[in-house]
């Protein structure tokens, strides 16, 4: 089953080939308050689970997190690719411009206030959507998942019509976070040196490294790479709107007013932070998720590894054999049951993975002609009402 | 005061003056520049319909067309399209009646003026082949003028000669001692730039020298062209002696940190001064118009410079960003392991370093085409201020004159009634002397402003048609742009689409 990673159109539509009931879920509605997003988690379902068949919650950052959180923590789940939690919602870059904007009310004319203003605020409406449709990714992502969207926590958080009073980690958790994470990072070393008999995810694993690190370096570069051409595109449209008060013939500065209404080359560098960035940023997250995965299957070979010495040893010396043999029962079922449903993981990965490049990369290139055709159009009607006045 | 004293008559022709000039006055239909920024928009607001085939479906919100302060930026006067909720104080037509050139009308009194017929204007200049003559310190540039023309004033058809910017220097400085305090407005040569040049001095062969080398003789060959455009300049012997003649006289006086530096330098300050201390009482509105005009125009064109100059250097940025982004979406379409992405990335990978070079060359052309045009004119915008000032200088030199004359004539009238002949013919001889300065004055006055009229309409001529070139070159630049851009990626869609 593949699933669109970032899908354009909010309400991505969840349906479930298999004999399942359906269970569909999106965010309708959000809210911007002083420091908080609230979403609006609205839930359709034939599952049997549920009080209704349809309903809504109100939700808040954290508690995506406390869920994703809890889909990591849950040794159940150590065979799957947990999806990436959504970032958090950075209003704060937009915020601040529009507060040295308030400030600066006076020393500009009102025009150029009103104008400042709508910029500011579609920057602000245009985070805003980015952050509502990456926390709805990840609800959706959940709900397709054979196995998570059976989770119970998953079920209360659409439920649950109260606050969950998930609070966020404190600082001691944080601290323990950050250890974990630390033991993890050299735990890992160790692992990855274990050569895998497995062909499969030996491969994998080299795949995975390398790729995590490229899609890294370029995302970070898609990112520069965009924002230079923000800053090129507000010259421009700086510079046509000063051009725009071309005289005596008022069709050439309706031209380049055009120019400056259109405003297509910072059209240009948003569809290509949507289509590109944004593609790029996601599957970081979730190639860092896919490495987890295989990081947790390396893990849970090395336990069964070492229990099996442990066996051996106990054995040789004949004490606490029976001991020995169903601590290694539990590593050899935990670990085979991780690689089988590793595996799945891993393809379904890969198909997602190049269905979204698909997707995001033809609809890049078709934007960009677009674009280049709309500004092309836009260009010769000047040059020719400009030549024709001669 | 005797009615009859030429005084009076002096005196009586300027209210004449201002009263003949004030029972022409007409409703703004022609009205000076009004930077109030509660002027409405132009009539551009109501011209302009909202796009019916909307190309963008997935635009967000419109943006209204403001106008806040406005002046044209690329008339040479007030546009009967602009018209001011308030109307200005000075709402007079000149005392000629002349109508103001819009973009594409010449005015008769300037057809009168023009010398159009004649020779055709046929002269083109090239700066080129910068060489490095010497070396450390002691080095210079020498660039080859070459001259290609029919018009009979020179010796050859085309002919060439080595000068180095020094050289350049010295032509402009002796132009401008000749020709600006008569109002004519001599273009100015390119700035000096110590650090660019040590560089260069120093021996450092790298692209910012390059490059600053490049600015420079595009610089010169535009300062050239302008000069010699100058109908009256064309003919000017030191002109023609710069571009004809082998061996120039080296101009000393034109290094930045020499006594003749310093002496402008203080000359400069003190012009300012006295700018400041001259109270004129313009008789013209015209001249008021004009130069109210010209302030407003400074101000756009200062906008749009820095406007210019900020999109070069993001635009260089966007290049190097670019080419960066490439190399890394190949080594990503290298590590992924399904083929069909990851040929298409790499595929990505090649567009994005096309497109880099793009980008680059958008910038050169951003660059040379408009910001160094746009620099160019805020020089010369300095210059015709400069006019003005003059003008003002000569009038003040008239009233001097004249105040002179007046407490001459006084002393005079009081030496009637004393018994001391010699003293009353030397007052009278002096009299005598200062009325003919004062009618000087006047005819100096009456010449420049005459002066300044046809060289304002001349530089409003040339400012437009060069605007108007350079934006047809700059937006065929950026048409060419697009063309690329949508080949390159209607190349790569179809390998994005063949993803399986």
């Amino acid at each position: 089953m593949f699933f669109n990673a970032v899908s354009q159109d909010p309400r991505a539509v969840n349906v479930d080939l298999q004999t399942d009931a359906m269970l569909q879920v999106d965010i309708s509605d959000a809210l911007s308050e002083r420091d908080k997003v609230k979403f609006t988690v609205h839930t359709k379902s034939t599952l049997p689970n549920f009080k209704q068949n349809e309903f809504s919650v109100v939700r808040q950052h954290e508690e995506f997190i406390w869920l994703h959180d809890s889909f990591v923590e849950n040794e159940e789940y150590a065979g799957y690719i947990i999806p990436p939690a959504p970032p958090r919602p950075d209003f704060d870059a937009s915020r601040e411009k529009l507060q040295k904007l308030g400030e600066g009310e006076g020393s500009m004319t009102k025009e150029e206030f009103t104008k400042m203003k709508q910029e500011l605020e579609a920057e602000y409406l245009a985070i805003f959507k980015k952050t509502v449709a990456m926390h709805e990714v990840f609800l959706c992502r959940v709900a397709a998942h054979p196995v998570l969207r059976k989770d119970l926590n998953f079920h209360v958080f659409l439920e649950y019509n109260q606050d969950l009073s998930v609070r966020g980690k404190n600082k001691k958790e944080k601290l323990e976070d950050f250890f974990k994470n630390v033991v993890k990072s050299a735990d890992g070393v160790l692992v990855a040196g274990v050569k895998d008999v497995d062909d499969f995810f030996e491969h994998e694993k080299t795949f995975l490294l390398e790729y995590h690190n490229r899609v890294k370096d370029a995302s970070a570069k898609s990112d520069r790479m965009i924002r230079s051409h923000k800053n090129a595109a507000d010259d421009i449209n700086r510079i046509f709107a000063l051009l725009s008060y071309y005289p005596s013939n008022s069709n050439v500065g309706t031209m380049f007013g055009g120019f400056f209404k259109q405003k297509i080359e910072a059209r240009i560098a948003a569809d290509e932070d949507l289509k590109l960035a944004d593609l790029l940023k996601y599957y970081l997250r979730e190639s860092q998720a896919a490495k987890d995965l295989l990081y947790r299957r390396s893990r849970a070979l090395v336990d069964y590894e070492n229990a099996n010495k442990a066996l051996d040893k106990a054995r040789a010396k004949n004490r606490d054999v029976l001991q020995a043999e169903t601590s290694q029962q539990l590593c050899c079922h935990k670990f085979e049951k991780i690689s089988e449903s590793a595996k799945q993981e891993l393809i379904d990965f890969k198909t997602r993975r190049v269905a979204a490049f698909r997707k995001n990369l033809v609809e890049l290139a078709e934007l960009e002609l677009k674009h280049a055709k709309g500004n092309l159009q836009l260009l010769q009607g000047c040059l020719g009402i400009l030549k024709g006045n001669t | 005061m005797k009615s009859d004293s030429p005084l009076f008559l002096v005196a009586q022709d300027l209210t004449l003056f201002c009263i003949c000039v004030n029972v022409q006055s007409q409703p703004a239909s022609l009205a000076a520049e009004d930077i109030s920024t509660n002027s409405n928009g132009p009539k551009q607001d109501s011209l302009f319909d909202d796009d019916p085939e909307d190309l963008f479906a997935e635009a967000t919100e419109e943006v209204s067309l403001d106008s806040p302060e406005r002046d044209v930026l690329l008339s040479d006067g007030p546009s009967p399209a602009i018209t001011p909720i308030t109307p200005p104080t000075s709402v007079i037509t000149p005392r000629i009646g002349h109508t103001h050139d819009d973009m594409f009308t010449h005015s008769s009194f300037d057809e009168i003026e023009e010398e159009e017929g004649g020779d055709s204007f046929d002269i083109h200049i090239s700066v080129s082949d910068p060489e490095k003559v010497g070396d450390g310190m002691n080095a210079y540039m020498a660039y080859k003028v070459t001259t290609k023309t029919s018009i009979s004033l020179f010796k050859r058809n085309e002919f060439a000669v080595k000068r180095r910017f020094s050289d350049f220097l010295g032509l402009h400085s002796k132009l401008a001692s000749k020709y600006l305090h008569i109002g004519y407005i001599v273009p100015p040569a390119p700035e000096k730039s110590i650090v660019g040049m040590t560089k260069v001095k120093v021996g450092k062969e790298d692209q910012s020298s390059n490059e600053f080398v490049e600015k420079r003789r595009s610089a010169l060959e535009r300062y050239l062209m302008r000069t010699v455009k100058h109908p009256i300049l064309l003919k000017d012997p030191d002109v023609l002696q710069f571009l004809e003649s082998s061996e120039l006289p080296r101009a000393v006086s034109t290094q930045a940190l020499s006594s003749a530096g310093l002496l402008r330098m203080v000359n400069k300050a003190a012009d300012a001064v006295n700018k400041m201390t001259i109270k004129m009482n313009e008789s013209d509105a015209w001249f008021e118009e004009k130069q109210q005009h010209f302030e407003n125009l400074d101000v756009q064109l200062r906008k749009l410079h820095t406007s210019v100059e900020s999109l070069v250097c993001h635009r260089k940025e966007l290049s190097v960003n670019t080419a960066q982004f490439a190399k890394s979406a190949a080594m990503l379409g290298n590590s992924e392991d399904h083929t069909a992405l990851s040929r298409a990335l790499s595929q990505l990978a090649e567009v994005e370093e096309k497109i880099d070079q793009l980008h680059q060359d958008q910038a050169n052309a951003d660059f040379y085409l408009f910001s160094e045009l746009l620099g160019d004119y805020v020089r010369l915008l300095t210059a015709v201020k400069g006019v003005f000032d003059h003008r003002m200088k000569t009038w003040q030199k008239w009233q001097d004159s004249q105040m002179l004359l007046q407490k001459k004539r006084e002393a005079e009238a009081k030496l009637q009634f004393t018994n001391k002949p010699d003293k009353l013919q030397q007052a009278k001889d002096e009299i005598k002397e200062l009325e003919g300065k004062v009618q000087q004055g006047e005819r100096d006055f009456e010449q420049i402003s005459k002066t300044i009229r046809k060289e304002v309409s001349r530089f409003e001529k040339e400012r437009v048609k060069d605007f108007k070139t350079i934006i047809i070159k700059y937006l065929e630049s950026l048409v060419q742009t697009q063309q690329q851009l949508i080949k390159y990626w209607e190349a790569f869609l179809p390998e994005a689409k063949a993803i399986s």
